[in-house]
């Protein structure tokens, strides 16, 4: 190799570091991270891009190391290794150096997270329950939602947080905001909304069976919309500005996630059933969505509640000793008053669904029901 | 055995033959084999699982197979890739074939116990593998209470299968360590003692260290299943994030016990095809032991928004930005061993780069999951699932192929196809990272990890994450064609063929009973290139 | 394979091939010895530490309800094991010096030992069960109601539990040393399975003098 197609090479190298430094850092910035939404969310997206452009020095320099060695002093090009054991002072460099870069970072971060966990005095609070598959949210005018969480824009909110069950865990990724949901204590997180719409909310601790349906809507109003809102009027969400970081896209809570589950089994599903999903399908995706299954198995086995498996037309031994046959009668009064006749050896522990399901939603689960033989 | 075998006449491959003298031996090198082969087998196990996973993944909406199929998959996946294939694959594989001859020695210290050690492995992997077949296990690999208490699958066995396999990883790591005090060739003094050597040394240390916390945390959690003593289980007044505090205090460690091993294949692999001693061996070594020492300290940093106090989240964030410092100093002196070296591209050095590239990416991005606001938003997402296969397949499984292709001559005899082998290897690089690296784009746009369905949007990255990986097990596939068809065809391969230097080279290919024919006297460092140890040898 | 070494070999001072001597053997039999007793110590650290959290947390129901325990029997039991760590001692030295009999002879009194140690812990656990004072969900006893105390009961039966059963391992262990002993297996030249059994017995003495006061002794 002549000299001089050795520096047309370091040229070629040198723009291919610029380059692969602004597309691994500079490129990514683009559409790499969910949009911020609140201020805390901002200074998250620095630390964290701090971080990329150091990382993104390192790693091609490195990189660019490793191909100046392959070229350079291939075995073909360089016939004399080095006899060479090391290098006190550059070892000790390279010992120091990342140690000061490394704990800055350290300390950035956790300026940062202590912004991100103390919540201000006058936060609004909002008391989350988190139970497979869904979550639900209590205000403090004693109105409850699932699925979605309405807050008010540019409002510190504080969630007062807890499982009824296993682990889940909270994240708002436009707000750069995530905290586990423990059963038996209380976790926190705060945040103050900067962009009016709706946000995706996530489960990401794993709890079983449907975990990834287990989406929420932030739904952050305007203080017009947000005194409406707490006069009970119903807030039109067809009017509200989607997830801003995919403005494309549809933002889901969890029934609405199991309905696009069905629709797509539906689209899917052979000709014979005209496309469309049977009766008792509609129900086994709404016993899902509304976590109907983590209490009631559909196999014979017991948890909190009796099985669905073949107690359709069974004669059921109720806790007062009575015993009642087991039609579409009583199948709708257990979902709509379920402590009216408690079987025999499981808690009183069941919440009514009266007036929270629709006609239709309770046929489709009584011919679910019906179905498991 | 062919010419090799007639021109070195016995070894321990044809020194007898029959089934019982392979089951029941006591030799490390058959023992090495026997658990090379069986991590192999849960290898192809725990692959197919992730396969499949990208398979469902390709488009959003559940395709083949439901949420609950879904689980048990990645659980699998994982409780077989850590439990069955990585922790045992360098240290119990590569290890056992290695370790007593880079000492100079005949054997382990205790080549009954290294038997039984394989035989408890065994009896493990298939009690906990016996559950594929009824009630698949759908609590992911991590057992987190209270889900892991209720789940009403056959958990137990797995969590027993789990609990037994540790106590082969204690036994291997107490064999290793007296092994390496006691049966050093004369003259292999701690400062000329291979690299390799010094990370099994500080890996087995991990093992013997953490893996009895790991024993008595699986037995708690089978107790709580089995007669509901109530430890970690809220509903009978129990903490279970207690239970993730003991978990993390193994399987964090655990990393570094999959990771150790894999730096010291590296360290032994660029020296030898850079014919020049490698950068600053005491610091590579101390390296070693800083990261087995602060890998004990620093499990809180799985915690971060488990709920556990802000001072501690403070100590395990600072705790865990000392891992990263070692670790520099690792890759660092891997640059200066090849700089003014003389680098000959065979397949280990291959895969050694393909291992300084991704590993270095695996590294950084540890660093910005030690950051405990930055980790806020990442963990649970796929940025972590990136971050940790960028460690463990990039890191530990591209280091164990640049060993395989290192070692293959040494243990059979045999040279690999050598052109097959750098094809798979690019194959294996570029199938790596086109799975892997989009994931740390999804997941940083907040796609949480365990999902078994996501939202239409992340759509284009989860398609090229499967595309991926479908170049990634072609590529494997090719590694294991290559081998199968190199035991049966490949040309002998000569004692030494890389003129490497430590003492496993200075003896016949494939190695004889009892290792060496005459006892080795170590005289100088294991890599001293200089003079005429420069050149390759006669084979090169 | 040459591997195996007979016992009349190992008299004569024969060793293990792969091994300089059999002082080299002998010592590295220690030095595994030492490393196992490590990861038991870690392993009851397990333990230990689930131990202190609890009473870290909850120190007035550990208060309560440690007095559900007999520390009567606790100090009997503690006292058995500290006479059969002597008598194994005994035994070690016997084997040391080539006197067999006095070795078989002690080793039976361990045994002894370790049976009435068993035997007071059935008296205790069969009054616990009887009355329904057990771990976590199975708990039925009518007459304490201090929330938690269970999970006491819990963490008392986990580590009794573990410890017994690492008492019955090593009886079976030392059982087998009475065999080989009164073959004539062991001597000046060879006693390492005596020694290491010695290490383990101990260690297994020491765990119960911790466990005794931190359960039975709340204070």
């Amino acid at each position: 190799m002549t000299m001089y197609r050795l520096k047309r090479l370091s040229l070629f190298i040198l723009v291919g570091i610029v380059s692969s430094v602004s597309l691994t850092a500079g490129g990514a910035h683009a559409a790499t991270l969910p949009v911020a939404a609140t201020d805390v969310a901002r200074d998250w997206d620095s630390i964290y891009w701090f971080l990329m452009w150091v990382s993104a020095f390192f790693f091609v320099g490195i990189v660019v190391a490793m191909a100046i060695f392959a070229i350079k002093y291939r075995k073909g090009v360089n016939k004399r290794p080095k006899y060479l054991h090391g290098h006190t002072g550059i070892e000790v460099l390279w010992t120091i150096i990342p140690t000061i870069i490394v704990l800055w970072m350290f300390w950035w971060g956790w300026l940062v997270y202590k912004d991100m966990v103390h919540a201000p005095q006058d936060a609004m609070e909002i008391h989350v329950i988190g139970k497979q598959w869904q979550w639900q949210f209590v205000y403090n005018n004693g109105k409850s939602t699932v699925g979605d969480l309405y807050v008010p824009a540019n409002k510190p909110v504080k969630l007062i947080m807890s499982s009824e069950d296993v682990l889940h865990s909270f994240f708002v990724p436009n707000f750069r905001v995530k905290q586990d949901v423990v059963p038996g204590m209380y976790t926190h997180v705060w945040f103050e909304a900067k962009i009016p719409g709706i946000h995706q909310i996530y489960c990401t601790e794993y709890c079983g069976g449907l975990h990834s349906g287990m989406l929420a809507r932030m739904i952050v109003l305007t203080p017009e919309q947000w005194h409406n809102f707490q006069l009970g009027k119903e807030i039109d969400l067809k009017t509200l500005a989607p997830d801003p970081t995919f403005p494309g896209y549809e933002t889901l809570n969890n029934v609405m996630m199991l309905d696009r589950q069905s629709k797509i089994a539906a689209a899917e599903a052979p000709k014979n059933t005209g496309g469309q999903l049977s009766l008792a399908d509609k129900g086994k995706a709404l016993m899902a969505a509304k976590g109907c299954i983590a209490c009631h198995t559909t196999d014979g086995s017991k948890l909190v509640g009796p099985s669905y498996k073949g107690i359709y037309g069974a004669d059921v031994k109720l806790a007062d000793g009575r015993t009642v046959k087991a039609d579409d009668n009583y199948i709708r009064e257990s979902i709509e008053n379920p402590t009216a006749k408690v079987v025999e050896g499981f808690p009183p522990s069941m919440p009514p669904y009266k007036g929270l399901m629709s006609e239709e939603e309770i046929l489709s689960m009584i011919e679910f029901i019906k179905s498991l033989k | 055995m062919g010419q090799t075998a007639e021109k070195h006449g016995d070894n321990y491959i044809n020194h007898s033959a029959g089934i019982k003298s392979w089951l029941l031996t006591l030799d490390h090198k058959r023992i090495g084999l026997m658990y090379f082969c069986t991590t192999m087998v849960f290898f192809l196990v725990g692959g197919i699982f992730a396969l499949m996973m990208r398979m469902e993944l390709f488009s959003p909406g559940m395709q083949y197979m439901t949420q609950d199929t879904f689980n048990k998959f990645f659980t699998y996946h994982g409780a077989i890739m850590v439990f069955m294939v990585i922790i045992p694959l360098i240290p119990a594989a590569l290890g056992n074939l290695v370790l007593p001859m880079q000492l100079g020695a005949k054997d382990v210290a205790f080549p009954r116990w290294n038997l039984v050690s394989y035989y408890i492995y065994l009896g493990g992997a298939l009690l906990a593998a016996s559950t594929l077949f009824i009630k698949q296990v759908d609590t992911g690999w991590t057992f987190y209470t209270p889900y892991s208490i209720r789940s009403s699958t056959s958990a137990t066995y797995v969590l027993l299968g789990a609990f037994t396999m540790g106590f082969s990883s204690i036994l291997t790591g107490l064999n290793f360590i007296v092994t390496i005090h006691k049966l050093r060739a004369p003259g292999l003094t701690w400062d000329r003692l291979p690299l390799f050597l010094w990370a099994l040394y500080a890996t087995s240390v991990i093992q013997v260290l953490a893996t009895p916390v790991l024993a008595i945390t699986l037995l708690l959690l089978t107790l709580e299943r089995t007669l509901g003593i109530g430890i970690f289980d809220p509903k009978l007044g129990g903490d279970p994030v207690l239970f993730q505090h003991f978990f993390w205090f193994y399987s964090h460690p655990a990393v570094y016990i999959m990771i150790l091993p894999a730096m010291g294949v590296i360290s032994e692999i660029i020296p030898a095809f850079s014919r020049k001693p490698i950068f600053g061996y005491k610091a590579i070594a101390a390296a070693t032991f800083g990261i087995a020492l602060v890998s004990f300290v620093v499990w809180g940093h799985h915690l971060f928004v488990s709920g556990q106090s802000e001072l501690a989240n403070f100590v395990f964030s600072l705790l865990t930005m000392f891992v990263a410092i070692p670790t520099g100093v690792k890759v660092f002196s891997w640059l200066g061993t090849l700089y003014k070296g003389s680098l000959r591209f065979d397949v280990p050095l291959l895969y050694a780069f393909g291992f300084l590239f991704v590993f270095t990416i695996g590294g950084l991005t540890g660093v910005f999951l030690a950051v405990v606001s930055v980790d806020v938003h990442l963990t649970d997402t796929y940025f972590v699932i990136a971050h940790f296969h960028y460690v463990m397949v990039g890191g530990t499984i591209l280091a164990f192929l640049a060993g395989l292709h290192y070692w293959f001559p040494k243990f059979t005899g045999k040279m690999y196809h050598d052109g097959l082998a750098k094809v798979a290897c690019w194959f294996v690089m570029i199938g790596f990272n086109v799975t892997f690296f989009p994931q740390f784009i999804v997941g940083a746009l907040g796609m949480p990890r365990r999902y078994a369905d996501y939202l239409p949007q992340f759509t284009e990255y989860n398609r090229l994450s499967t595309i991926g990986s479908w170049i990634l097990g072609a590529g494997l596939f090719m590694v294991f064609i290559n081998i199968a068809r190199s035991l049966k065809s490949g040309k002998p391969a000569g004692d030494n063929p890389w003129g490497a230097l430590t003492l496993e080279w200075q003896t016949p290919s494939p190695p004889p009973m009892e290792n060496f024919k005459h006892d080795p006297v170590v005289t100088d460092g294991p890599y001293e290139y200089r003079g005429e140890n420069v050149h390759w040898g006669m084979n090169a | 394979m040459s591997e195996h070494v007979t016992a009349a070999e190992r008299l004569a001072g024969g060793h293990a091939h792969h091994f300089k001597d059999g002082d080299a053997e002998f010592q590295a039999c220690k030095s595994g010895m030492w490393i196992f007793l490590v990861t038991e110590v870690l392993f009851f650290s397990g333990l230990f530490v689930m131990y202190a959290v609890l009473r870290v947390f909850n120190h007035d129901m550990m208060h309560e309800a440690h007095q559900l325990l007999n520390w009567k029997l606790g100090a009997t039991n503690t006292v058995i094991l500290i006479c059969s760590s002597l008598s194994m001692a005994m035994a070690v030295t016997a084997a040391q010096t080539g006197r067999t009999k006095d070795c078989v002879r002690n080793l039976w009194i361990t045994e002894l030992f370790a049976v009435g140690f068993l035997c007071v812990k059935y008296v205790e656990y069969s009054h616990k069960i009887h009355e329904g004072i057990l771990p976590g969900a199975l708990w039925h006893y009518a007459e304490m109601s201090v929330a938690k105390a269970p999970l006491f009961i819990s963490v008392y039966f986990v580590m009794t539990g573990i410890h017994a059963l690492h008492v019955i391992v090593g009886m079976g262990v030392i059982y087998s040393l009475i065999r080989r002993a009164g073959r004539g297996d062991f001597g000046p030249n060879y006693f390492t399975p005596v020694e290491m059994t010695g290490l383990y017995w101990h260690f297994v003495d020491l765990v119960w003098i911790y466990l005794f006061p931190l359960l039975y002794l709340v204070s």
